[in-house]
């Protein structure tokens, strides 16, 4: 039966096994195993053609292409990513208006994915930062293609504050030695497809709320180990629910012994500014960093302890990658 | 359901292939989901399967192998075989581990008619 519209007949028929019962089997999709297959003696010459291609790569040149020019413009990028519900655009305003008061001329701009409305960015714009909807119709993730067109649309605001010698209507003297800025780029609501897709990205940021249930992570693998970051939001709700916080942190770094973890929320403004730390760390550590010491034991060093880890943890799968490609 | 964007993926690669060797008919597709690719093959196989009427890929087998995911564990530093994310390390039960393979969805071969 068609799958699409539930016809009777388009020659197609799947043999599938149940899914990942036995792993190894192969799982045969035969398309048009009626006329199309009869085999005409003497009239075909067949032959092998390697192709060896990443499903992915048309989106990954092009996540590597923003990746480069989010760098020419000294822009750090973070995808934000949760299932519907979690707070992110209510977290995210509450992270403009702070970093608004820390960093003031920091350009700071907004990608918004939903499927429908503009609602997400016209709550953004409110708080006084630019930000592009992208209504992705059908779609259950941003692509690459799609934050390079919204970033086309963006480009003044950062082209602007990287030129010393603009005279333009942001107007900020301070922007002038803090160049670049920073690009939240909020995804659709969906803890499953974002994951594959690379859009640019400095680092993919996962929020999970705690009224979502604590083995979410486990639940929803693909994103946390995907993530750099678990923003664990809503903590001001905990005395109200019987969220293990320990517990989801184990699950998280069940799929993702590297991830970090910040507990945060957007409504009492608790977190926010270990959060704003991160984002600064990560944004190249100009930002801020000149302006205090940089004692052994402050969250700085144990941040730049975590970071060094996490980069061995990386390059002994880099390393264990080639040696498995080099054996024979 | 991303494996919708991923099927269409798949088909413009194959399109693609077809307007440089110039063959005729795509009789066979091999592609390959790793067990950590994110990928779920029955769901990959019925987007591919609604996709594939009046296109090349009409009349093809396909074939989609699912490699285990190879990883490498922090518990016992060795490169180990894994089934899904959150899985323990089969020789020494550690979940801290790394995944270095099996990780991707890839079109690996073809095989086509000329006439």
């Amino acid at each position: 039966m068609c799958v699409v519209c539930g016809c009777s007949d388009t020659g197609a028929r799947v043999d599938a096994a149940p899914a990942r019962a036995g792993t190894d089997r192969q799982q045969d999709v035969h398309f048009g195993l009626g006329e199309a297959r009869v085999s005409v003696p003497g009239m075909s010459q067949t032959r092998a053609i390697q192709i060896e291609r990443n499903v992915l790569s048309a989106n990954n040149s092009v996540a590597a292409a923003n990746r480069a020019r989010f760098a020419a413009h000294g822009v750090a990028a973070f995808n934000l990513v949760s299932s519907p519900g979690s707070g992110k655009t209510t977290l995210l305003c509450a992270t403009l208006q702070a970093l608004r008061q820390r960093r003031p001329g920091w350009p700071v701009a907004v990608i918004e994915g939903d499927q429908q409305t503009s609602h997400d960015a016209d709550r953004i714009r409110a708080t006084g930062a630019p930000a592009i909807q992208i209504n992705t119709g059908k779609g259950c993730h941003l692509d690459a293609p799609m934050v390079a067109e919204a970033f086309d649309r963006l480009h003044d605001h950062f082209h602007h504050h990287h030129h010393h010698d603009h005279g333009h209507a942001h107007g900020d003297e301070h922007a002038h030695d803090q160049a670049g800025g920073l690009l939240f780029i909020e995804n659709v609501g969906n803890l499953v497809c974002p994951a594959l897709w690379d859009l640019g990205e400095a680092a993919k940021v996962a929020i999970l709320s705690v009224t979502e249930g604590e083995d979410k992570p486990l639940k929803y693998p693909d994103m946390f180990a995907a993530a750099r970051l678990m923003l664990l939001n809503k903590i001001d709700l905990l005395p109200h629910l019987s969220f293990d916080v320990a517990r989801c942190v184990d699950m998280a770094r069940r799929v993702n012994p590297g991830i970090e973890i910040i507990q945060v929320s957007a409504t009492t403004g608790q977190g926010l500014d270990d959060w704003l730390h991160w984002i600064e760390h990560q944004a190249g550590g100009s930002h801020g960093h000149g302006h205090h010491a940089h004692p052994a034991d402050t969250p700085e060093a144990v941040d730049d302890t975590d970071a060094l880890k996490r980069r061995i943890r990386e390059l002994e799968s880099e390393l264990a990658r080639a040696r498995s490609l080099a054996a024979p | 359901m991303h494996e919708l964007s991923l099927a269409g993926g798949i088909l413009r690669i194959v399109e693609q292939t077809a307007e440089h060797e110039h063959f005729a008919r795509l009789l066979r597709l091999r592609l390959e989901a790793g067990s950590l690719s994110g990928v779920d093959v029955r769901a990959l196989s019925f987007a591919l399967e609604s996709m594939a009427p009046a296109t090349v890929l009409e009349g093809a087998v396909i074939e989609i192998e699912e490699p285990l995911g190879r990883a490498w564990c922090m518990g016992c530093q060795q490169q180990i075989d894994v089934r899904a994310r959150g899985d323990a390390c089969p020789s020494c039960g550690s979940s801290q581990w790394i995944a270095c393979g099996g990780t991707e969805l890839r079109v690996v071969d073809m095989e086509v008619a000329d006439a």
